[in-house]
């Protein structure tokens, strides 16, 4: 019996449903936690990157050296393809530290670090890109570099470098799918083995493409969203109903709401 | 000597080969206004960075309390959170409300618990005219307001000196009267300032010294009424002139 094109895909809807599911929930997980560490760890070593010089030439010294690290680091991880990190990362940290872990847990160190790599430079882009005045501002107030850091220049760094951590999830979505080398039960690799067992090669990956394309169409979405509320309401309360009563109660006025 | 809150001497900053002070000498008596005037370029506003370390000079003593601020291990940081400084661009927190601005320096600084921070806030919010705006972020305000919080937010630190840059030299003709005015309060009030300015009517009426500045050394200092109408310094003369050329053509 011969079955169409839509047979197909409701047959493998039906049997193979959950499998895809499950494969989708792994891709999701993997590239969303790898997004978010990966963010952690741009941050971070963009931070470090703008560390500034100080008087000794001792601590000097080893800022080069941490900058210089750093700086391996980004250019190791974007001047190789992420399938081949996979492995080298996977079956080296078996082989030579006797480290096992499960091909998910793998998968998510290897997005988290590839992310990173990314990350720290558009961090520090993030960083250069707010005013200086910015800084000079909290230094004058007396924070240290590291107070101005957290509560003046990384909140403003953030909010200029969500889209680009957007594109780099959504990037994450798609590459997790090198990830099968490694034999992360991904969304990829579970359609690899569907197809395996009916042999509709065709079918099969269209509907792993329309998943890929619906994941990624709705976190667009959101991203947007989330953007629109960061940059928060144009309008803004007057105060005297939230103002103490010892500032602004004149006789006879009315404590608002 | 010992009633001056900051003394400077011999205060000299480079860029690279620029040398941009040569040499500065100048005490500050608390409460004293001094307003300075100057060609652009002349290092005033490097004189005013060097004054709260946002550029550390390259040699010279800043005598504060009777301690050295630039000899080693000094807390710079502290030093810094009582010597408040005001922009020309304001510089106020993007990210932060107008009420967060002038208390995260005194939680985060001065370890003050946030009620009394607050409290502390709008008592100079209220002085500057702005209590009524402290749900606003920096980019719902106008310059003029921006200013003024800013100014807020100095004050808000008990800062025991205030270092202006041409405070209102980016804002719009109708609103520079607003700022001037708070600061013309500010030193009735006995703050002590030093004021980088070409607002000459300001300078005359606030100050109590006026200091002539050109190319990285004060040319000359003294009372308002001898220096801008009776200056002795060649310098000094033809800025005035010019300046006065100036403004009526
Ligand atoms: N960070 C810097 N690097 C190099 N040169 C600088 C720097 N800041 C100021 N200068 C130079 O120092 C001189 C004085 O500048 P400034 O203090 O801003 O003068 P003013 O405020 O009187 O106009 C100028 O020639 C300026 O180019
Ligand atoms: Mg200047």
């Amino acid at each position: 019996m011969e079955r169409t094109f839509f047979e197909w895909i409701g047959y493998i809807l039906n049997h193979y449903g959950s499998r895809f599911l499950k494969g989708t929930a792994i891709t999701l997980l993997i590239s969303l936690l790898g997004t978010i560490i990966g963010f952690l760890i741009g941050l971070g070593l963009g931070s470090a990157k703008k560390l500034p010089r100080s008087s000794s030439k001792i601590k000097n010294f080893f800022l080069m050296i941490l900058n210089g690290l750093i700086t391996c680091y980004v250019e190791v991880f974007r001047g190789t393809p992420m399938m081949v990190q996979a492995i080298v990362i996977y079956f080296g940290m078996q082989e030579f530290m006797g480290i096992n872990f499960s091909p998910t847990i793998a998968g998510i160190i290897i997005v988290s670090i590839n992310t990173g790599a990314y990350m720290v430079e558009v961090v520090r882009g993030g960083i250069e890109s707010v005013d200086p005045g910015q800084m000079e501002a909290a230094k004058s107030i007396g924070m240290s570099h590291g107070q101005a850091m957290i509560y003046v220049i990384l909140p403003q760094t953030i909010k200029n470098i969500l889209p680009a951590t957007g594109n780099e999830f959504i990037i994450n979505i798609k590459d997790t799918s090198v990830l099968n080398v490694i034999s992360v039960t991904e969304l990829f690799f579970v359609t690899k083995s569907i197809k395996g067992a009916i042999f509709r090669t065709y079918e099969t990956f269209i509907v792993a493409a329309l998943i890929y394309f619906v994941l990624t169409l709705t976190v667009t979405r959101l991203l947007k969203m989330l953007e629109k509320r960061m940059d928060g309401s144009k309008e803004f309360v007057h105060a005297s109903s939230t103002m103490p009563i010892l500032f602004l109660k004149k006789p006879g006025e009315k404590n608002g709401k | 000597m010992e009633n001056n809150l900051i003394e400077i001497k011999n205060l000299k900053k480079s860029f690279g080969k620029i040398n941009v002070l040569r040499g500065i000498d100048f005490s500050i008596k608390k409460g004293d206004v001094s307003c300075i005037i100057g060609p652009s370029g002349s290092g005033k506003s490097t004189f005013l960075r060097c004054i709260n370390l946002l550029d550390y000079p390259t040699s010279g003593e800043i005598i504060y309390k009777g301690e050295n601020v630039l000899k080693n291990n000094y807390n710079v940081d502290f030093y810094r959170s009582k010597v408040g400084m005001v922009f020309q661009q304001f510089n106020l927190f993007n990210n932060m409300n107008v009420l967060d601005n002038c208390t995260i320096g005194q939680v985060k600084v001065l370890k003050k618990d946030y009620n009394s921070a607050k409290e502390n806030a709008l008592k100079f919010l209220e002085k500057v005219q702005m209590s009524k705006f402290i749900e606003a972020k920096p980019s719902q305000l106008s310059g003029g307001q921006k200013q003024r919080v800013a100014i807020a937010r100095a004050l808000s630190m008990d800062s025991e000196i205030l270092l202006f840059d041409e405070p209102t030299s980016a804002l719009d003709p109708e609103t520079v009267g607003e700022v001037l005015k708070v600061m013309k309060d500010l030193a009735q009030s006995g703050l002590t300032m030093i004021i980088v300015t070409h607002e000459m009517a300001f300078a005359k009426e606030v100050s109590n010294r006026i200091v002539f500045m050109d190319d990285g050394i004060i040319c000359e200092q003294g009372k308002p009424e001898e220096i801008l109408v009776n200056p002795k310094n060649e310098r000094t003369k033809n800025f005035l002139f010019r300046f006065i050329v100036g403004e009526s053509g």
